[in-house]
């Protein structure tokens, strides 16, 4: 086995300096009753070669994957400079360990102390951390960490219109910490939460958070909700989940968000099926002491020399165990190197240039998909690079029509909403190209009609 | 005898922001108008500025190639860190992982369209509940904490599901890693700490006297933080069962028993892998990890949504109405997931069981070439990892010189001051990948700080030496923190 230096002869050595005969000697403390007495129930050993194709062909029978994509959801396909992954395989980087060891980790903290200044910087807020696992974890952390802060009231305010799974981790994480879980109606004409519904924000409420843009892809009035929050002292919480829009668009911290969390798998991550993403998590200055998660310092060393090291662990479940901020202990460290070399690459230009792109190509996509076909707008709200429109017929059908003609429409949102079971959610980026869009909206008139 | 010490190109480089210059670019895009595309958004919702870099994509590379020449990874030598498990990262995992089929599909594409992923996904899950002696999987935890967090949700669910609202605690050696207790507490759990006896491990009888009725669980590694197995595993899983209460494994360290033994066949209801550790997946410098849960038979319905089931010859995602709920979103680390399942296969059947026999042999090798001069407190029964500490160190040398003083000498130091039962922990584990040179400089290398500390000590307190930075003062770090790069500062 080629992972499995030792040779006989050197076995021999090691066990006559241990001072025993057989490996199996070692393993004399579990109890014979369960030691186990033939080989595991797994596939045979396989060779270089022969696990190379088994996994080509595997990756083969994802035929999803060479299809035409216009979904989203939380999880967006955009172009990573090549550059990006040819990094991410220096192994000084991906085999390195949490860098607790700052003299011989100087690579990982200062790249994540980049990360964290432009992710600060692209939120406009003060401080962001070195990263949770997903956006729903960065969600469900942010409420709990509001909870800590707010600590008398009972009360969080979610909108209705924010991701389902992030609902979802939220009320698991909250399930025994926080009373109470008030989620806000949704206004079928705009897509976005019910004016009516901000009442429901009250002196009892411990923050309110809402996704920028909504989960179907409209924009809620930000700056309404933040007034009513700040005006209860409810804290306030933005979640962003495709960042590319903040290349063109105002920011969480232009809208006074308390805290700002974000999926960052838009920014150089490829979509790998859900996950590795990137959870950011950002937050004034006043309450980093609160934070979750691991975060990188700027210092001296004993000469004086600038340098980087973990920083406030006090905070952590490796000293305060029980009394920690959270029980989070790595980060998606890798991610953030990617995320923070998309960033440079793109550069406030390149973003910005990105961002413009997705917006176009969907007033595009959308103008078209009205003009051409049965289908109409389902929400007024204005949006980024996604939307929902609302068909004649059951959207999930239709969808499963468009993907036997080789295209991902849309996500049906019947799954989450049953009352909008004629309505689909698209999503357009820069690598959906111009023909591809015309493609999806002749398609989707031959099943519907134009 | 050498050790491989350490001579390093030092590359200076100053922030990302230091290469940027108004107007460069680094970035690729197709040829579009876009002059008006900003009047497509609302005049209040326009931005303003952005202070990103502006570099080529040259200044990009350089500055992290540059960067990456500051970083100690497990390719460029030796990593003992315990309880860590850093094995080696095979390089096929790595091409695998990046191909177009895998890396592109989207989570909500269609099951039927995404039969490759399912089929891995659900060929996984089997795989870890047969290797841990379970009944179902769930791949969804993204690191060995949240799949902490994940277990004992689990382990909350049942017991409501038997309107059992009494169990309030939890039961937690003091050995434990500081993730057990923070897990739950997240959970609303209050902690009561168990005791190590003089031997290291669970007492049984002070065991017994904290079991009642309030109890939920009871969380064990074992082998325990101190690399030794807990020989009276099948009595404390009894006892804990007899209470009403659940027992949940903490696998961080499966390697010691894989193909060996099976914590399913001991008594554990719950445990969780993680990915990064066992099961070769890179640590990325602190992730992504991935933490798969593995539970008996009766906890399953319990698992968080959604999990992959085969349905005829079809892989599709089943939902269950009883699920603790879900604990992020989509399905789990995938891009994790898949490297681990082409180490498992890689293995196989025939060669699992030599992953723990040579990580076992490995750390026992070093345990008695140095136990002589470092004091190993609990020396009973080590499995994978064994623990080491300063007691015996002259000139008041302490854990924290020697790790430095191993940075000098070419390693990345062990675990140090963990677990914090042993005063001034060195918690070395080797795995099983390090040849017998390799292990044998290693020893020469302590076995040589060891008489430095006699001879020379300065030499030892102020290490490292040859590294550009040594000692960074983390008080100062803590008490003022600075955590974001000021761009308009002059440097």
């Amino acid at each position: 086995m080629r992972y499995l230096p030792v040779t006989d002869q050197e076995r021999k050595e090691m066990l006559e300096k241990i001072g025993i005969n057989s490996v199996d000697e070692l393993f004399s403390p579990i109890p014979e009753k369960v030691l186990l007495k033939n080989q595991l129930n797994l596939p045979t050993a396989m060779s270089e070669m022969e696990l190379d194709s088994l996994m080509s062909e595997l990756a083969e029978m994802n035929t999803g994957s060479k299809m035409s994509n216009f979904q989203g959801g939380g999880c967006y396909a955009h172009y990573a400079p090549a550059a990006i992954d040819q990094m991410l395989l220096r192994s000084e980087f991906y085999t390195a360990y949490t860098p607790y060891q700052p003299e011989i980790s100087q690579g990982t903290l200062q790249s994540i102390f980049e990360f964290q200044t432009m992710i600060s910087k692209l939120m406009k807020m003060d401080v962001t951390n070195a990263s949770m696992y997903d956006g729903a974890t960065a969600a469900a952390e942010a409420v709990i960490m509001a909870s800590k802060i707010n600590g008398k009231r009972k009360k969080a305010v979610i909108a209705g219109t924010v991701h389902p799974h992030y609902i979802k981790t939220i009320r698991t994480y909250a399930a025994n910490i926080i009373e109470e879980i008030e989620i806000l109606d949704i206004d079928a004409t705009t897509g976005t939460i019910k004016e009516s519904e901000l009442s429901k924000i009250d002196e009892n409420t411990i923050c309110v958070l809402f996704q920028y843009p909504n989960y179907f892809g409209s924009m809620e009035n930000v700056f309404k909700i933040s007034e009513i929050a700040k005006a209860n002292k409810a804290l306030v919480i933005a979640a962003v989940t495709e960042m590319t829009m903040l290349g063109a668009m105002i920011a969480p911290g232009d809208f006074g968000a308390d805290i700002a969390i974000g999926e960052a798998q838009s920014l150089g991550l490829a979509p790998n099926f859900g996950g590795p993403g990137l959870g950011t998590f950002s937050a004034a200055e006043k309450h980093i002491r609160k934070m979750p998660g691991r975060l990188v310092g700027k210092t001296v060393d004993k000469k004086g020399k600038e340098c980087f090291v973990l920083t406030l662990a006090a905070r952590e479940q490796h000293i305060k165990r029980e009394k920690a901020t959270s029980n989070i202990c790595s980060n998606q460290g890798l991610m953030t190197l990617a995320v923070g070399m998309y960033l440079s690459i793109m550069g406030k230009n390149g973003l910005k240039d990105v961002a413009l792109m997705n917006l176009k190509r969907k007033e595009y996509m959308l103008n078209k998909i009205v003009a051409e076909t049965k289908a109409v707008k389902a929400f007024s709200a204005s949006s980024y690079n996604e939307f929902t429109i609302l068909l004649p017929q059951n959207a999930k059908q239709v969808a499963d029509k468009m993907a036997e003609k080789g295209i991902l429409a849309g996500i049906s949102l019947s799954k989450y909403f049953p009352e909008l079971n004629n309505a689909l959610t698209v999503t357009v980026t820069e690598l959906n190209s111009y023909e591809e869009i015309d493609s999806y909206v002749k398609t989707l008139a031959e099943i519907i009609g134009g | 005898m050498r050790y491989p010490g350490i001579k390093d190109l030092k590359l200076a480089e100053g922030s990302i922001y230091d290469r940027s210059k108004p107007g460069r670019k680094g970035y690729s895009l197709p040829l579009e108008n876009l002059e008006n595309a900003e009047n497509l958004i609302p005049e209040e919702m326009r931005r303003k500025e952005l202070d990103l870099p502006e570099v080529s994509e040259l200044d990009a590379v350089r500055h992290y190639t540059r960067l990456s020449t500051y970083n100690f990874g497990l390719d460029g030598g030796f990593y003992p860190l315990g309880s860590c498990t850093m094995k080696y990262n095979p390089k096929i995992n790595e091409k695998v992982a990046r191909l177009k089929g895998f890396t592109n599909l989207h989570p909500e594409t269609p099951e039927k369209y995404a039969q490759g992923t399912l089929k891995l996904m659900y060929e996984l899950q089997n795989m870890l509940a047969e290797i841990g002696g379970f009944a179902g999987t769930t791949l969804n935890p993204a690191a060995g904490a949240h799949g902490e967090y994940t277990g004992i949700g689990i382990i909350k669910a049942y017991h409501e599901s038997r309107k059992d609202f009494k169990r309030t605690k939890v039961i937690i050696p003091d050995s434990a890693h500081g993730t057990n207790p923070a897990s739950c507490a997240m959970h609303g759990y209050d902690v009561v700490v168990l005791k190590s006896n003089e031997k290291g491990k669970v007492c049984l009888s002070a065991l017994k006297e904290l079991l009642n009725d309030e109890i939920a669980a009871m969380m064990l590694t074992n082998p325990n933080t101190l690399g030794v197995f807990e020989s009276e595993i099948c009595e404390i899983t009894k006892l804990v069962h007899d209470a009403g209460a659940l027992v949940y494994g903490d696998g961080a360290n499966m390697n010691a028993i894989l193909g060996v033994a099976r914590p399913g066949d001991m008594g554990i209801d719950v445990l969780h892998y993680n990915l990064h550790k066992t099961f070769s997946t890179p640590h990325g410098g602190g992730g992504p990890g991935s933490g798969p849960v593995c539970v008996v038979e009766k906890l399953t319905k319990f698992l968080p949504n959604p999990v992959v089931v085969k349905n005829g010859e079809n892989y599709i995602f089943n939902e269950n109405n009883e699920s603790m709920g879900m604990v992020r979103s989509f399905y789990g680390n995938v891009g994790v997931c898949l490297k681990a399942y082409t180490y498992i296969r890689e293995m196989g059947k025939e060669h699992i069981r030599e992953i723990a026999e040579n990580a076992v042999l490995n750390a026992n090798y070093i345990k008695a070439s140095l136990s002589d001069i470092y004091n190993v407190e609990y020396p009973e029964g080590t499995l994978h990892e064994t623990v080491f500490d300063d007691s015996k160190m002259p000139n008041d040398v302490t854990t924290l010189d020697i790790a430095k003083a191993l940075i000098d000498r070419g390693y990345h130091p062990p675990t140090i001051y963990f677990p914090l039962i042993v005063h001034g922990a060195i918690m070395v584990e080797p795995t099983e990948n390090e040849s017998k040179d390799d292990i044998d400089a290693f020893i020469f290398a302590m076995r040589e700080i060891y008489e430095k500390s006699i001879n020379d000590p300065e030499n030892i307190k102020n290490a490292p030496l040859v590294t550009s930075v040594s000692r960074p003062d983390e008080t100062t770090a803590a008490r003022k923190p600075i955590l974001t790069q000021c761009t308009t500062c002059i440097s």
